[in-house]
């Protein structure tokens, strides 16, 4: 079955420092930045639901057309979003726990300043490939 | 009689004080950080913490000869393999190997398979050059330089850089003789 998913990760000053398609749909010129916007436009709800709770999942914060926004927030605020069409909640967890894991790895290597781009091509294959087990 | 070199340095390892290894991985890795913000070189980073390791490898080779009972080396193979078995292990925690020895026993590479100091460690696209452990060769350097060897140590493998281990060579220059301060007729 072929899904939509985009990936992206927003520091806490709501710079997007990771950014991956990573579903199984043919690429679509425009859908990428329709796919920001989405996510840009979750991010004031994400600001809103994300003090109400202690938990750092929060699934399904908004909405578009089919598209599905799942958010996972560090304790450092930092917001790891994932657009998605899949329904495949446990997955779409460990897949946020997975990805935190590595992130944590990225921002503890001294050669890495927090806040900005992540270039390092082992995270996003790492990433690329979490993607594909768990949705 | 001199007591026999010990042949690893496991024991000298279990009584000397530890730290944290994730304080003190990152501890190293934020004086790297703030040594390439500051010089902005990774050349001249590479240099100064080779200039740092020297500094502290002409006074750590006392606290080794002191801790760990080792005699006097006949040859520079057997210091090769005290700094590798006893030395690494005293105050890294790690065991190295010896090995590619030329044929007239003045260059070895010490190789290292686990490195505390680059846990969590991917060199990004701007540091390419640079020799992120290199202050292990300016210890190495400092510390023989003091017990009257001058010798020039490289980087020949890092694992930052793709390889599969960490690889120095250590080169004997020259032995210096031992000069006496004063002369006897003084």
């Amino acid at each position: 079955m072929a899904s939509t998913a985009c990936f992206m990760i927003v520091s806490k000053h709501d710079i997007p420092i990771y950014e991956a398609e990573v579903g199984t749909v043919p690429k679509k010129e425009d859908a990428a930045h329709q796919h920001q916007f989405i996510l840009h436009a979750a991010l004031d709800i994400v600001q809103d639901v994300a003090w109400t709770t202690s938990a750092m999942f929060l699934k399904g914060v908004d909405r578009f057309d089919d598209l599905v926004v799942s958010v996972y927030v560090t304790a450092g605020h930092t917001r790891l979003m994932l657009l998605h069409d899949s329904r495949n909640d446990d997955g779409i967890k460990s897949f946020f726990q997975e990805v935190h894991e590595l992130y944590i790895k990225t921002i503890l290597n001294p050669l890495y300043l927090p806040g900005s781009r992540i270039t390092s091509s082992h995270f996003d294959t790492k990433v690329r490939a979490l993607a594909r087990k768990h949705m | 009689m001199a007591p026999l070199a010990p042949k690893s340095g496991d024991a000298i390892f279990a009584s000397v004080e530890r730290v944290n290894a994730e304080l003190f991985t990152l501890t190293y890795g934020a004086m790297v950080r703030q040594l390439i913000t500051d010089l902005e070189e990774v050349e001249e980073v590479n240099k100064q913490l080779d200039q740092m390791g020297y500094n502290i490898g002409i006074r750590l080779v006392d606290e080794f000869l002191a801790k760990s009972n080792v005699s006097r080396c006949v040859d520079f193979k057997e210091t090769a393999e005290v700094i590798a078995k006893v030395g690494f292990k005293m105050f890294l925690g790690v065991t190295a190997s010896v090995t590619n020895w030329d044929v007239e026993g003045t260059t070895c590479s010490i190789i290292l398979e686990d490195n505390p100091l680059v846990d969590f460690v991917e060199l990004p696209d701007t540091c390419q050059g640079l020799y992120y452990c290199n202050i292990l060769s300016g210890v190495i350097r400092g510390s023989l330089e003091m017990v009257s060897m001058k010798t020039e140590v490289t980087w020949l493998r890092d694992m930052l850089r793709g390889d599969d281990v960490f690889e120095l060579q250590v080169k004997l220059l020259k032995q210096i003789p031992e000069e006496y301060p004063y002369k006897d007729d003084e």
